[in-house]
C-alpha cells in the first residue's frame, strides 16, 4: 500500500525527518509513537503534500510517486489526514463542506457525483458511528467546535470519504475519556482489509482502544524501533529515553 | 487608526490573480449621437435642450456647474490615480435610433445580443423572472418593462427623464433633496451634467409587486456617465431595487459620477441591492472604471428603513459611501457590503450613518476581499447628533487578504454628541491561510474551487441579504473575478 524509503525532509534549513523506512501493507494499521519533537506531525504533513519542505527519498502509494501528486490527487488517490487542528472555515456551511469533498473526489475518479438528497442519506448513516446529530451539519466546518467535536468532525469526514491510507495525527490530543471512547469507537468500525491506518500518537491511551498492528517509535527523525502493540506498554513503562537513533544526536527539536 | 497590512504569500500561483480575463470585455456598435468633447454651459443647455426639460431644470444644473467650476477634486481618500480631464469628456452620448421603442421587439437586436452575452436576456428576465427592468445603455433609457403591471398599483418606475416630462412636480420636490445639487465634487458635475437614470415612486401603503431592476452599461467610448436615480417611498410602503452593472473593456479610464437618492416617509421600507462588475482594468492597471458614486437615503419618517447591500468586484477605482441620514424617530439604516479588489484595483469605501432622530439604529457590515496588488480601505461614520437619544450602531468590518501584495485598511470616525448612544465597532483582519487551502485541498477539492468556497464563506453574511436570484449571481460573479488567483 505504502511503502517510504529513506524520506528526509527540512524546513528553513533544519532537517526534521531524517530517513525514515517504514512499510504499510492493505488492512494494517500502525501507530506511530515518540517525543514531541520528533518528526512525527511532520511525516503527516510530508505525506498530504503540505508546501515549504524540501523532500529527498521516496514514498511509493499503490506503485505511484505520492510525492509527485498535488494535495488534491493524493486525496483522490484515497489518502487521508484527520488533522491534528483541525481550521475553522466560516461561513462554509459543513454539509455542503463534505459533500463538495466527496463529489471533487468522485469527480476526479470519474465517478457520477452525489445529489444533496443521496448525500444527505450517506451523512446521516455515517454520523452515527460519531454519534453526531443533524446540527453539526448546518454549523460552518469546525467553527465554534469544541476540541472532540472537531475531533470526532474530522473521523465523520474519513467515514464519508472512505480513503484506502487514513493518517490520524493526535487524534486523542485534548480528548476526554468520553470522546475518546467515541473517536475510537468511530475509527474501529471503518478498519478494514481495503484500507491501512497510520495513527500517530503521543500517548499510549489511544491505543488501549485502537489496538494496533504494529507500533513504530520515531525519535530525532528517524524510526528508532518497531514491534508490536506490547512495545507500547513498554514505552508507557519506561519513557522514551534511550531510544537512540542510527545517527545523529537525540532531541531535535521543531 | 489606520492598519496597512500585507500578508506572506501563499504560493507563486496567487499572483496570477490579477491576470484574469475581464469576462464581458468586448464592444458593441450602435449609432450613438454624441456631443463635443468638454464641458461648458452650452454643452449643459445642449444637454437640457435634448431632454426637453423645464427651465427649472436646467436653472438647477447651470446652479450646480456654476458650483462645480469653485471646487476641486477631493484628494483625501485612500486611493492614488492620474489626473481627470474634464474638458475631455464626452458629455452627452444617445445610443437610440431616431425611431421611438415601444415595445421589446423593437428594441435594436444587437443591443438585445449583447444583453444576452451578459447573461441578462431582456425577453427572458420578462417572462421568467417577474423583474421589470429598466435597460440603461450610455444615458439613455431603451426599453422599460412592466410598466403597466406596475401602474396598475400606482407604483411608477421610469427612465428619470420620462419622469421629468410626466411627474415634473415630484422630481421638482424631492430632486437634490437628499444630495444637494453642491454636496460633494463629483454629485455637484452630476447634478450639473446628468443625462438620465431611474425614478421611482411607490404611493403610499404600497408594498411593490416586484423587485425593480436596472441593468446600467457603459457604451460608447470615452463618455463619462452621469445618471441620477431618485426613490420615493411614500407612508408604509415598501420597495426592493436591484441594480446590477457590466462595461465592456476599454484602454481609457472612464469616469462613472452617479448619484443616488432614496426617501423614505413613515414606516415605509427601501432595499437597494447593488452587483457592480464593471471593467476594473487590465493586470497593470490600465484602463477600468473610476467609480466616483454618491449614494445616500433619507429615513425622514417614522420606523422608516432604508438598507444597502452591495456586491462590489469591478471599477479600477472606487469612491463610494452609501449612507443614511436618519432623521425620522425610530428609523433603521443598515449597510452590507462585499468589496472585492484584485490586479491593480482600489476601492475607498464604507458607509455613513447619521442619527438625528431619537431611537434610530443603524448596522454596518463590511467584507472586504483584497487579492493581487488590490488596496481595499473601509472608511465609515457613524455621527450621532444631540438630538438621537437613544441612538444604537453595530459596525462589523472584516477583511480577508489573498497574497502578499493586497493591502486593508480600515479607517472608521465615530462622532457622538448624545451620552445615550450606543456604539458598537469590531474589526478582523484575516489572509486565507495556508492552513484552510490545504484542509480544503486535502479533502480533494482543487485549490481554486477551495479560494471560491472560503470567500464565499467570508460574505455570506452580506449575501443572505440580497434577493435570491442576486445572490447566486453575486456568488458566481465572486468566484469568476477570483479565478486564475491560484493554480
Amino acid at each position: 500500500m505504502l511503502k517510504i524509503e529513506e524520506l528526509h525532509a527540512s524546513i528553513d534549513n533544519k532537517e526534521i525527518l531524517r530517513g525514515v523506512n517504514l512499510d504499510l501493507k492493505a488492512g494494517e494499521v500502525h501507530a506511530i509513537m515518540g517525543p514531541n519533537g520528533s518528526g512525527k506531525s511532520t511525516l503527516a504533513s510530508v505525506l498530504i503534500g503540505r508546501e515549504g519542505y524540501e523532500i529527498s527519498g521516496s514514498a511509493t502509494y499503490e506503485g505511484q510517486d505520492l510525492l509527485a501528486l498535488s494535495p488534491e490527487e493524493r486525496a483522490a488517490a484515497g489518502v487521508f489526514l484527520a488533522f491534528q487542528h483541525p481550521v475553522e472555515i466560516p461561513g462554509v456551511g459543513n454539509m455542503y463542506f463534505m459533500r463538495t469533498a466527496l463529489n471533487s473526489l468522485r469527480r476526479q475518479r470519474g465517478e457520477e457525483e452525489l445529489d444533496a438528497v443521496d448525500f444527505l442519506t450517506l451523512a446521516q448513516e455515517r454520523m452515527k458511528l460519531v454519534e453526531m446529530d443533524q446540527t453539526f451539519m448546518s454549523r460552518a466546518v469546525n467553527e465554534g467546535f469544541s476540541g472532540g467535536e472537531k475531533k470526532r468532525n474530522e473521523i465523520l469526514q474519513m467515514a464519508i470519504l472512505e480513503p484506502k491510507l487514513a493518517i490520524l495525527d493526535e487524534t486523542d490530543s485534548g480528548l476526554d475519556i468520553d470522546a475518546l471512547r467515541v473517536v475510537a469507537n468511530g475509527v474501529n468500525a471503518l478498519r478494514s482489509e481495503g484500507r491501512t491506518m497510520l495513527v500517530i500518537t503521543h500517548h499510549q491511551r489511544l491505543l488501549d482502544y485502537i489496538v494496533p498492528d504494529f507500533v513504530h517509535v520515531m525519535a530525532a527523525g528517524q524510526i528508532v524501533r518497531s514491534g508490536d502493540k506490547d512495545l507500547a506498554h513498554e514505552l508507557e513503562a519506561n519513557g522514551y529515553e534511550g531510544l537512540t537513533p542510527r545517527s545523529a544526536k537525540v532531541g531535535a527539536t521543531v | 487608526m489606520t492598519a496597512p497590512t500585507t500578508t506572506p504569500g501563499i504560493s507563486d500561483e496567487v499572483r496570477e490573480l490579477a491576470n484574469q480575463e475581464y469576462q464581458y470585455g468586448f464592444v458593441t456598435d450602435l449609432e450613438t449621437e454624441v456631443a463635443p468633447r468638454g464641458l461648458n454651459e452650452d454643452i449643459i443647455r445642449l444637454i437640457s435642450a435634448k431632454k426637453n426639460e423645464p427651465e427649472w431644470l436646467l436653472e438647477w444644473r447651470l446652479k450646480a456647474y456654476r458650483h462645480w467650476t469653485t471646487l476641486t477634486a477631493p484628494t483625501w481618500q485612500h486611493v492614488s490615480y492620474g489626473p481627470v480631464d474634464y474638458q475631455d469628456i464626452i458629455y452627452y452620448a444617445d445610443p437610440r435610433p431616431k425611431k421611438q421603442v415601444s415595445s421589446m421587439d423593437e428594441v435594436d437586436p444587437e443591443l438585445r445580443a449583447m444583453f444576452d452575452k451578459l447573461g441578462i436576456s431582456l425577453g427572458e428576465q420578462e417572462r421568467l423572472s417577474g423583474v421589470a427592468v429598466d435597460a440603461i445603455v450610455d444615458s439613455v433609457s431603451v426599453a422599460t418593462t412592466f410598466t403597466e403591471k406596475l401602474a396598475e398599483v400606482g407604483v411608477i418606475f421610469c427612465s428619470f427623464s420620462e419622469a421629468v416630462q410626466k411627474y415634473p412636480d415630484l422630481v421638482r420636490r424631492y430632486l437634490g433633496s437628499v444630495v444637494p445639487h453642491n454636496d460633494n465634487f463629483f454629485a455637484c458635475l452630476n447634478s450639473a451634467v446628468f443625462t438620465d437614470g431611474s425614478f421611482c415612486y411607490i404611493p403610499k401603503g404600497v408594498q411593490c409587486p416586484m423587485e425593480l431592476s436596472t441593468y446600467f452599461r457603459i457604451n460608447a467610448a470615452d463618455t463619462g456617465q452621469f445618471e441620477r436615480t431618485l426613490i420615493i417611498a411614500e407612508e408604509g410602503s415598501y420597495v426592493s431595487y436591484l441594480e446590477g452593472c457590466t462595461a465592456p473593456a476599454r484602454d481609457k479610464n472612464q469616469l462613472h459620477a452617479a448619484v443616488v437618492e432614496l426617501v423614505a416617509l413613515d414606516d415605509a421600507q427601501i432595499k437597494y441591492s447593488t452587483v457592480q462588475n464593471w471593467y476594473p482594468g487590465d493586470a497593470d492597471g490600465n484602463g477600468g472604471i473610476y467609480n466616483f458614486v454618491t449614494k445616500r437615503g433619507m429615513a425622514s419618517g417614522r420606523n422608516s428603513k432604508i438598507s444597502w447591500t452591495q456586491v462590489e468586484t469591478g471599477s479600477a477605482i472606487t469612491w463610494k459611501y452609501p449612507g443614511v441620514i436618519l432623521k425620522g424617530d425610530n428609523s433603521v439604516g443598515e449597510f452590507y457590503s462585499v468589496a472585492l479588489t484584485a490586479r491593480r484595483q482600489q476601492a475607498d469605501t464604507g458607509s455613513k450613518m447619521v442619527h438625528i432622530g431619537k431611537n434610530t439604529t443603524s448596522t454596518i457590515i463590511s467584507k472586504a476581499i483584497s487579492a493581487g496588488h488590490g488596496q481595499n480601505t473601509y472608511r465609515g461614520l457613524v455621527d450621532m447628533r444631540h438630538s438621537a437619544a437613544g441612538a444604537r450602531n453595530f459596525t462589523q468590518c472584516d477583511s480577508l487578504l489573498i497574497g502578499k501584495d493586497s493591502g486593508a485598511h480600515t479607517l472608521p470616525y465615530i462622532n457622538v454628541k448624545n451620552q445615550t448612544g450606543q456604539v458598537e465597532h469590531e474589526a478582523s483582519t484575516s489572509k486565507i491561510g495556508e492552513e484552510q487551502l490545504l484542509y480544503c485541498r486535502q479533502r480533494g477539492i482543487p485549490e481554486e474551487e477551495a479560494v471560491s468556497m472560503i470567500v464565499n464563506g467570508f460574505c455570506r453574511e452580506v449575501f443572505r441579504m440580497l434577493p435570491m436570484e442576486f445572490a447566486v449571481e453575486a456568488q458566481k460573479l465572486l468566484t469568476v473575478s477570483l479565478e486564475g488567483s491560484v493554480g
